[in-house]
Formats: structure tokens, C-alpha cells, sequence
């Protein structure tokens, strides 16, 4: 019982990281029809600024846990959220209206440019930081096994929580969503009605950087290592979360996310540590073969 | 088509092998070595020391005044780890008629691409890759400097079961030809020595995320975990179980030997053991070369020695010889000896493995690791 409260807790705070990437894909899939390859590499950004950021600090002596680790939070969500704007302007404006792989191949190019970029400037090593939030409380006790719940993994869950709630207000309240929604629908209606679309995809791609830079700030937080190369199982993993959860639907990205953490977490916990993918990607199949559209997706009704 | 892709493939042949004996022949331009290992990945601090050390190997050499009477140029090849980059950066070196090649790291590269060596006529010396098959199953060109992991596992298997009496042991491994072979070689001597595992397992390289593989041997009550892979995800591992709050040992390889491990674990890593040879950094005939290295604020930890070795043996049997003829040199290298380099006195057996190998323990504490006197 505890153990399987211990491995809960493990696999709720790793699904909610691929959530949080996975929103992004969902995001900018839902609003243009198209996968940006690039955003695992996005999330690599943020992490990397969300270290830069936290060394800078370090440096100038600013260090006094919340406040510091919300102050990163908010540097790299502004300055990932650039790239992301960058992203979308170099590589998906220019080829609005070409044929539809174009901007398939060039997220990809822009993926392995932000890869190389990083390691170059960056140095191809991991790169470490110590523990900011040691610590946790104690759950339940059976015995001698002492089931543990970080601060970590609360900020984690908590603030996750918290962005979601903030965005799907942002969708389903504000003119920006509004905009967002009828770009989704049909974005040669919505710009004869005065949307101005390309202004609406540009911010999706910034807001999905940012909650990028989310991630990424909690993926530094949580496991104190990362290098160049993060972006891509991470991204992997939160694609599949999307596609789990049916990609387009906000919810259904997080969903998948946790369904993807608990999969992984609950197989190596009772069977073999080292297939749990194979169990995530045979489960993904699974659903896909009975529910086409994943788990909260919607029928794609075909306009003619 | 088949007829003139045969002729093609032949008139294509024809260059390189003139272009071979060209290099071996006493030529005037430089001698090409390599040095091969993961200069990018997560392991390049590991490749890092096999490039200083190779570097530093080179230009001592050169400032002898060469090798029969030439220059010595190195190259340098990055397979970050993944056997497929190997091969291909073993294929690129032999097409630019390298002759030796001080590499690879790990044990997962260094076996595939001694085939490749082995058919170019490269000879390969390994400062670190301790898979046993490497030089079991190499050919005449395999040699190592390092020592294996049937010997290193002996060690590590037979101070667990006498340290470790009556306490629960995990046994991981990466799956890789290191890490796994490595586990093998300790759970064997380690059952031998009256001591058996609660669990020995796999996990996947290159994660972030091991908390549900800590939570299991939480779960399982593990005081001991041996882990045979390298330094990022043994850190990784141990930093996790600490801080689930787990009061364990971890004990690993020679892969470990790296501040960088130290920089992952922080003080997580304080307690941890790992197995070595005993440093060679402290001994006599090293102090000329580790002066050097201080004095151009380089630490000559873990594998730098060692690769600058493996480059020194080279060319002292170049030297004996008055040639550089690979195959030549291979031979002369199991005939003679002992060779003189920074390691001291080293000899190899008919496999190329050399043959006093001693492996120690070394304890983590405070950000150094030092030699566990028993």
C-alpha cells in the first residue's frame, strides 16, 4: 500500500512534466494542424535559460529559495517565449500557404539548429546544479518504508495545476482565446471576420513556449541535471502524451501526460524497469487502434 | 551491372591500398594518430581526459623530435558513446590512414570498431574499455592499458560479500557491453563469496527520472546497490535515492572516476565507492607528466594518464621497430616489454590485455576520491 502511494506520487510528478510539454504540441496542433517538431528543443531552451538564470543569481548572491526559483521561472518563461516567437517567424510564417510537409521539415530543422546551437555554446557536458528545495514530508510509514513526497514534487504538481487552470481561462475568457478558437475552426473565416491570424498563431507559439519554459524550469528543478540533448526523449514522450490524450484537446494533453508518468512509474514498479517504453508505446497503440482520435479528441469533421 | 559496379568497386580499392603502403613506407609527412572516444554526451568528461591526455602524448612526443625522424599529427574522432557513430568515425580514420588509435572509451564503441580497425590494418589501444570481449574477441590489433571486468568484478563482487554480510544488495546495470558485463562479472563473485542479490535489473540510459526504479529498491529494503554503467546515471540514481530518503551505499566501476560525478550527486555522493586502479597519478613514473599537467592547470584524473600511456607504448615500439607498420607493432607489443610509460612497467598477454592489472577501492568524500584502505 505505501509502496504503491510512493510510486503514485512518483508517477503523478513525472506526468505532470510530459503534460506540461504536451500542452504545447497540442496547442499549436490545434490552431495550425501541424506538429512543431521543435518544441522538445523549446523545453531544452527553457531549461537551459532557467539554469543560466539560476548560476546569475547564485553569482550576484541573490539566493533565497521561493522567491529566487520564482524569479527564474519568470525569466525563462519571457525569454523562452521569444525563441518560440522566433520559431514561428522564421520557421512556420514564411511557409504559411506552401505545401503541407514544408513546415514539418523546417521544425525539424529548427530543432537540430537550437540542438547544435546549445551544445556549442553551452558545452556538450550535463550540467549540474544542487538540490534547492531539499526535502519533503513524510506521507504514511508501513515499517520501516517511509513514503516520501518532495517539495519538489508538490511545487511540481501544484504549479502545473495552477498554469493549466490560468490557460484554460485564457482559451475559454478572453478575446485572445476567442481568437485562438475561431483561428482553429476555420482561419480564412476568422481573418474575414478581422482576426488578425497570423498576430493569433504567433502568441500560441509564445504561450506554448512558455508553459515550455515551465517544464523545463521543473525539470531542472527535479532531477538537477540536464544537457543539450533532454529536448528530445523528453519531447517524444509529451508527443505521445498528446497524441494519448487526443491531440488538439487542452485536457486531454494532460491526461495523456499523467496516464504516460503512471504507466512508466506503475510498470517499472511491478515488472521490468527497462521495457516500461515498450508498455507506454503498446498501450498508446492500443487506444489508437480503438479510439482513433485518443482519449478526449474530437471526431475531425472533414469541410468541404 | 554487376560487372561494373565490381570494376568500380575495385578501381576504388586500388588507391587506398597504394595509398597504405605509402603510409606505412618511410614517408616525410607526419604520422597520423588518432585519439577516439565521447568527446560530446554525457559522457565527455570522459572523452575530455582521453583528448588531453592523447594531446599532451603527441606533443611530447614532437618535442622529442618526432617518430623516425617525423612529425606525429593527431586527429581526433567523436562517437559519443553510440556504437553506429563509432564504426563510422572508425571508417573515417582509416580513410585518413591513421595507423594507431588510442580509443575508445566505452567498451559498447571500442568492440565494433576494432572490426573495423582490424580490417584497415589500425591498431587500436583502449585506455578504458574493460569489456572482456573487447580483447577476446578482437583481433590481432586489440589492446588495452586498463583491465578487464572479469577483474574488476572479481574485486568488487568479493569486497561486498565480505563487507556487506547479511545486508540487502541491489545489483543495476545499463544494458550497454560495459555497464552489464560489469554487473555480470560482480554478481558472480559475489554469489560465489555466500552473498545473493534481492534484485538485479536494467534500467534505461539517458533518462532523467529513476524514481520509480529508487522507490523499488526502497521498497525492497536495499542497503548496497552495485551499478555497473556510467557516471550521469549512476549519479542520477544515487542522488535520487537520497533524496527519497534512503540511507544506501552505492558502489560502481571505474567509470565513475570523474569530478563530474561529484558535480551530479553533491553531497549525495559523499560514501560512495567505486573500483580503480590504484592512481596513477601518485606514481614515480608519472611525476615528470603530472608536473605538466599541473603547471597548465590540468588535473590528470581518471583516463588521462592512461590514454597518454597508451600513445607512449605506441611509440616506443615504433621506435624499437624503426617502423610503423601496425601489424608489425602488434606483434612486437605481445613479444616485448615490459614497456616503459607514466603507468610504470606494462607487459601484454597473447590477447593484448595487460598483465598485471590491479584494481583498488576509492571512497567519495567532499568532492575527491581517495584511496579506501582496508
Amino acid at each position: 500500500m505505501a509502496y504503491a502511494m510512493q510510486q503514485l506520487i512518483n508517477g503523478i510528478s513525472l506526468g505532470m512534466i510530459y503534460g506540461l510539454i504536451a500542452v504545447g504540441y497540442t496547442m499549436v496542433y490545434g490552431i495550425i494542424g501541424m506538429i512543431n517538431f521543435a518544441h522538445g528543443d523549446v523545453f531544452m531552451i527553457g531549461a537551459f535559460i532557467a539554469l543560466i538564470t539560476l548560476l546569475l543569481l547564485q553569482m550576484g548572491g541573490l539566493m533565497d529559495g521561493p522567491a529566487a526559483i520564482l524569479l527564474v521561472l519568470l525569466v525563462s518563461m519571457v525569454i523562452t517565449a521569444l525563441y518560440g516567437w522566433s520559431v514561428e517567424r522564421v520557421a512556420y510564417r514564411p511557409l504559411r500557404g506552401s505545401f503541407r510537409l514544408a513546415p514539418l521539415i523546417s521544425a525539424i530543422g529548427i530543432s537540430i539548429v537550437l540542438q547544435n546551437y546549445v551544445q556549442v555554446s553551452q558545452g556538450a557536458r550535463p550540467k549540474p546544479i544542487e538540490n534547492l528545495l531539499p526535502g519533503g514530508i513524510e506521507v504514511m510509514r508501513d515499517g520501516p518504508f517511509v513514503v516520501q513526497f518532495s517539495y519538489i514534487q508538490m511545487l511540481i504538481i501544484a504549479l502545473t495545476l495552477g498554469v493549466l487552470a490560468a490557460f484554460t481561462l485564457l482559451v475559454t475568457r478572453t478575446p485572445l482565446g476567442r481568437a485562438m478558437r475561431a483561428c482553429e475552426q476555420d482561419r480564412k473565416m476568422a481573418s474575414l471576420l478581422g482576426i488578425d491570424t497570423d498576430r493569433t498563431i504567433s502568441l500560441t507559439f509564445v504561450i506554448g513556449a512558455a508553459l515550455a519554459a515551465v517544464a523545463g524550469s521543473m525539470y531542472l528543478l527535479r532531477y538537477g541535471v540536464i544537457d543539450f540533448y533532454i529536448g528530445f526523449l523528453a519531447g517524444v514522450k509529451a508527443f505521445t502524451a498528446a497524441v494519448l490524450g487526443g491531440i488538439g484537446s487542452l485536457p486531454g494533453a494532460v491526461l495523456g501526460g499523467l496516464l504516460i508518468g503512471l504507466i512508466e512509474t506503475f510498470w517499472s514498479a511491478y515488472f521490468s524497469v527497462q521495457y516500461k517504453d515498450v508498455a507506454a508505446f503498446s498501450i498508446l497503440v492500443l487506444t489508437l487502434i480503438f479510439l482513433p482520435t485518443g482519449l478526449l479528441g474530437r471526431q475531425e469533421v472533414e469541410k468541404v | 551491372m554487376l560487372n561494373r559496379r565490381t570494376l568500380l568497386q575495385s578501381g576504388l580499392a586500388l588507391p587506398a591500398v597504394i595509398g597504405a603502403g605509402d603510409a606505412f613506407a618511410q614517408g616525410t609527412g607526419p604520422i597520423r594518430i588518432a585519439c577516439a572516444g565521447p568527446l560530446t554526451g554525457s559522457n565527455a568528461a570522459a572523452g575530455d581526459q582521453m583528448k588531453v591526455g592523447a594531446t599532451q602524448a603527441v606533443a611530447d612526443l614532437n618535442a622529442a623530435g618526432g617518430l623516425l625522424g617525423r612529425q606525429v599529427a593527431l586527429e581526433l574522432g567523436d562517437d559519443a558513446c553510440d556504437p553506429r557513430q563509432a564504426v563510422s568515425v572508425a571508417n573515417q580514420l582509416a580513410g585518413r590512414r591513421v595507423v594507431f588509435v588510442a580509443g575508445h572509451y566505452c567498451s559498447g564503441s571500442s568492440i565494433p570498431a576494432s572490426k573495423v580497425y582490424a580490417e584497415e590494418g589500425v591498431l587500436q589501444m583502449s585506455p578504458a574499455s574493460t569489456n572482456p570481449r573487447f580483447t577476446d574477441e578482437g583481433g590481432w590489433n586489440t589492446f588495452r592499458v586498463c583491465g578487464r571486468d572479469d577483474q574488476q568484478g572479481l574485486v568488487a563482487g568479493k569486497y561486498i560479500a565480505d563487507n556487506f554480510k547479511g545486508k540487502k544488495v541491489a545489483i543495476l546495470h545499463d544494458n550497454q557491453a560495459y555497464g552489464k558485463g560489469l554487473a555480470e562479472e560482480t554478481k558472480k563473485s559475489m554469489n560465489a563469496g555466500g552473498l545473493q542479490e534481492v534484485l538485479f535489473t536494467a534500467y534505461n540510459p539517458g533518462e532523467r527520472d529513476y524514481s520509480a526504479l529508487v522507490s523499488r529498491m526502497k521498497g525492497a529494503g536495499v542497503d548496497v546497490m552495485y551499478i555497473g554503467g556510467y557516471y550521469t546515471e549512476a549519479g542520477l540514481i544515487l542522488r535520487q535515492s537520497k533524496e527519497q530518503g534512503m540511507n544506501v551505499t552505492m558502489i560502481g566501476g571505474d567509470s565513475l572516476v570523474t569530478k563530474d560525478f561529484w558535480q551530479i550527486t553533491g553531497a549525495a555522493g559523499e560514501g560512495a565507492l567505486m573500483t580503480f586502479s590504484s592512481d596513477p597519478r601518485n606514481r614515480p613514473t608519472a611525476a615528470r607528466v603530472v608536473q605538466a599537467f599541473k603547471a597548465k592547470n590540468i588535473d590528470p584524473e581518471g583516463y588521462v594518464l592512461y590514454t597518454y600511456a597508451a600513445v607512449e607504448i605506441w611509440a616506443a615500439a615504433a621506435k624499437k621497430l624503426n617502423a610503423v607498420d601496425p601489424r608489425r607493432i602488434a606483434a612486437e607489443l605481445k613479444a616485448s616489454g615490459p614497456w616503459q610509460s607514466v603507468l610504470g612497467p606494462i607487459s601484454f598477454d597473447r590477447k593484448g590485455d595487460v598483465t598485471v592489472p590491479d584494481y583498488v577501492f576509492y571512497v567519495w568524500k567532499n568532492g575527491n576520491y581517495t584511496e579506501l584502505k582496508s
